[in-house]
């Protein structure tokens, strides 16, 4: 097998797993499972990004994706009580059929789309080759993406870090002024249950 | 805190790792992949792991949570200011070809190696915070839950007469 053959066996392989992994998240009523399964799927797709060539991206999914917010989302389990389970699955027509008929939209909008990574398209000949011809001489850092990142596009930069500020206000302030509440009446609600589990 | 042996001993083996690491990605990621977004959660991780192993209080007296919040605003503070300081030097908000008069290639490398150095505190310092914060309100909702446990277990004790 030639080299791209092998490269779409594992294209295949990945993206098949992904699909069984989305099927596990919408079956699975156990939240706990639907984080562990979330995180996996993360880890999957810092996979895809790798072969797709694009490595910062892939790092920033497995960390953030994979690492960070699935410790953030078990401690949000672990504050709304982890037995909680999702509602159980029941089928509506509506949403299915706008759900059907926007995945249809989709994928015959897909046939417009040109190859992934083909030349000519217009990712990769407006602003690209500008990027990667100057690069060595203005800024000569190897890693083309950083120079993009933080040198040609600082300021769009500088407004993600904003928003990363923002978001990390937003939480502390919500989180820090709120009174607890809730913890007594959890305890009774649980007790009921079981009571009338039993 | 967490009794079991073995997490204990392998967190302990690779927390340093973790931060070496974060800080690797964050000084070499104009050579290779990484920069300061991905060191900042790759070290905020190291300190998320120390923290579910050893416990918040532990985590708390290392990197205090009011340092937390301080490198929170510095980081973006740093970043901006590189932006305040190319402007003062005559040049375009954020262009670092002002920073070295001599070289201005060697100007954009110190204005990259300084952004991404705030980009990484900012990140870091947000993540910490929001663990802190959630992993602190679980703390008190135990707590409280735990000293309403203790007045049930007064109240049978004591006894009804009923």
């Amino acid at each position: 097998m030639s080299v791209g053959e092998w490269e779409a066996l594992i294209n295949v392989v990945l993206l098949g797993l992904l699909l069984v992994v989305t099927f596990g998240i919408i079956r699975l009523r156990n939240l706990f499972g639907v984080v562990m399964l979330a995180g996996i799927y993360s880890l999957l797709m810092a996979m895809v990004f790798t072969l797709l060539d694009a490595v910062d991206v892939a790092f920033t999914e497995a960390a953030v994706g994979a690492g960070v917010s699935t410790i953030l989302s078990l401690g949000t389990l672990a504050l709304i009580d982890s037995r909680r389970e999702k509602i159980p699955f029941r089928f509506q027509f509506t949403p299915m059929l706008v759900a059907l008929v926007t995945g249809a939209v989709l994928l015959w909008g897909m046939q417009d789309m040109p190859d992934v990574g083909a030349a000519g398209t217009p990712t990769q000949v407006h602003v690209a080759p500008y990027y990667i011809e100057r690069t060595p001489v203005e800024i000569d850092v190897p890693n083309i993406v950083t120079a993009v990142l933080a040198s040609y596009r600082g300021f769009d930069t500088l407004g993600e870090v904003t928003v990363i500020f923002t978001a990390g206000i937003g939480v502390m302030m919500l989180l820090s002024s709120m009174p607890v509440i809730g913890a007594r009446r959890r305890r009774r609600r649980n007790g009921d249950d079981q009571g009338n589990d039993t | 805190m967490i009794e079991h042996l073995v997490p204990r001993i392998l967190a302990k083996l690779l927390i340093p790792f973790i931060l070496l690491f974060g800080l690797y990605v964050q000084f070499h990621g104009d050579f290779g992949p990484g920069g300061g977004f991905q060191a900042g959660v790759i070290f905020a991780a190291g300190i998320i792991l120390y923290a579910l192993i050893y416990g918040l209080d532990r985590a708390r007296r290392v990197v205090t949570p009011g340092l937390v919040s301080f490198l929170v605003a510095f980081g973006l503070l740093i970043y901006a200011g590189v932006g305040v300081a190319t402007l003062l030097l005559g040049a375009e908000f954020l262009n670092y070809s002002a920073l070295d008069s001599h070289d201005p290639v060697h100007g954009q490398h110190l204005g990259i190696l300084i952004i991404e150095f705030g980009v990484g505190v900012t990140v870091a310092a947000v993540m910490i915070t929001i663990f802190y914060q959630f992993a602190g309100r679980l703390q008190v909702t135990r707590e409280l839950e735990s000293d309403e446990a203790d007045d049930e277990d007064e109240e049978e004790m004591t006894g009804s007469p009923q």
